[in-house]
């Protein structure tokens, strides 16, 4: 139920719907809940829940994690 | 990557101490079940789960309310999960098998076309989850729809059941739920954490759970109590701030009872007088009151109301037992033949221990 999943928005379809591609399969997101659509989110990739996208995912995710990671093990 | 797993692991395992961690969010419990991290971290350090499975939660009567419009003649729709789980005397599925218009949706905006397809019939939306799910439904209100169309709302708010998890089970800190908090931000686990307890906001990968308790293990060591994001690549502090205006626009803050643990204050969504006309409890009221007057005649113990003599579900939401301590586990109860919540969902414990208990190593 709380699960999301990641999907590239690939096309903008109206002012609150887009296609996104997950894992190669196409599905419609609503946009509502991250502003609505703008052309500007293709290519991005937004986690998908219950059919709306919830958040955008960050591009600069591996350098934070790989932060995070050197933080706890430079502790050991 | 599996490297960095490995040495994770290590380093968790030469700094075990006794701990007891609690994962909020069945997505959690999958990835724990499914890449057996119990089995690969010290003895010492206890995960536990905690009511993080939203149709597990989801309280008896509010399932009867949905059967009972279901046998009125409604076209109820709900997600897949919802709709085998078990209210006082059966399931939506079972309501179907009788005969009755129990349809299954992925979106609520599935259960809106229904309504604009079919508009002589009355179609309720039975509309569950935490906050992650609620301000979707509250993005279809917003935009609109059919006057033949209501929502049965039982959302649940995570915060307020953390808060009183730190009082009633032995805890020691928080893999905060990831998607919970891409709505909510880090910055409502502050006063949890002020209290004494490390709070890690975690994603889902086996990666992301091994860090987060690594981190829990960090603040412990150093003896403090913080909130840390070990998931920023979809949650920032301030979480996302549309979703949550649309979101309160739509519904406020109520009382609500959850199944296993009883009525926590603040911890449910009611819908605002605006949007009563599409509130199921309001439109079909009859029918609402009726199984209100119902539940008081019948109830005995309202945390396990619903749920088998021997179902120990109440137990597993709060941590206080685990599924293999539960007679019927395996048993009498699978997921083929569920008996309580925790087996039907593919976010409850119980199923996640039975799917994947043969499952070792990462
Ligand atoms: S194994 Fe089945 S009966 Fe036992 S607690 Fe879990 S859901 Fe309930």
């Amino acid at each position: 139920m709380c699960i999301a999943i990641p999907g590239k928005i690939t096309s903008i379809l109206n002012e609150n719907t887009a296609t996104v591609d997950i894992g190669g399969i196409k599905r419609k997101v609503n946009l509502d809940l991250i502003g609505g659509a703008d052309s500007s989110l293709i290519g991005r990739y937004a986690l998908v829940h219950v059919g709306y996208a919830i958040s955008l995912v960050s591009d600069e995710e591996s350098e934070e994690i790989l932060k995070l990671l050197r933080d706890v093990m430079n502790l050991s | 990557m599996e490297n960095i797993e490995q040495k994770l692991i290590s380093r968790i395992n030469e700094h075990a101490t006794p701990l007891r961690i609690m994962h909020v969010c069945g997505t959690h419990e999958r990835t724990i079940s499914k890449y057996a991290i119990r089995d690969v971290i010290s003895e010492d350090i206890q995960l536990l789960s905690g009511p993080g499975c939203p149709v597990c939660v989801t309280p008896a009567e509010d399932i009867n309310f949905a059967i009972a419009l279901a046998r009125s003649g409604k076209v109820i729709t709900s997600f897949g999960d919802m709709m085998r789980v078990p209210g006082t005397a059966g399931s939506l599925f079972d309501a179907r098998s009788e005969g009755c218009d129990v349809r299954m949706v992925y979106s609520i905006d599935d259960a809106i076309r229904i309504a604009e397809d079919n508009q002589t019939q009355e179609i309720v939306f039975f509309g569950i989850g935490f906050e992650t799910t609620a301000p979707s439904n509250a993005a279809a209100l917003l935009r609109g729809v059919p006057e033949n169309f209501s929502i049965l709302t039982s959302h649940k708010l995570m915060p307020p059941a953390m808060e009183i998890l730190t009082q009633d089970t032995k805890v020691d800190g928080f893999l905060a739920p990831g998607h919970v908090s891409t709505i909510i931000g880090t910055d409502p686990y502050e006063p949890i954490s002020k209290k004494g307890f490390p709070i890690v906001v975690t994603g889902f990968e086996a990666l992301d759970v091994l860090l987060g308790i690594a981190m829990i293990q960090n603040q412990i060591e150093s003896g403090s109590s913080s909130v840390e994001n070990a998931y920023p690549r979809a949650v920032n502090a301030e979480g996302n701030i549309k979703a949550r205006e649309m979101m309160y626009q739509v519904f406020k803050q109520t009382d609500t009872k959850w199944r296993g643990i009883g009525m926590i204050e603040n911890s449910g969504l009611a819908l605002r007088t605006e949007f009563e006309q599409f509130d199921a409890s309001n439109v079909h009221a009859e029918i609402y009151e009726k199984v209100l007057h119902d539940r008081k005649v019948s109830e005995t113990d309202s945390n396990r109301t619903g749920l088998y003599e021997e179902c120990m579900c109440a137990e597993i939401l709060t941590a206080r037992a685990q599924p293999s301590q539960c007679p019927f586990f395996g048993g009498r109860c699978s997921p083929e033949d569920p008996v309580g919540p925790c087996m039907v969902s593919l976010e409850g414990t119980c199923y996640n221990w039975y799917k994947y208990r043969h499952n070792k190593g990462i």
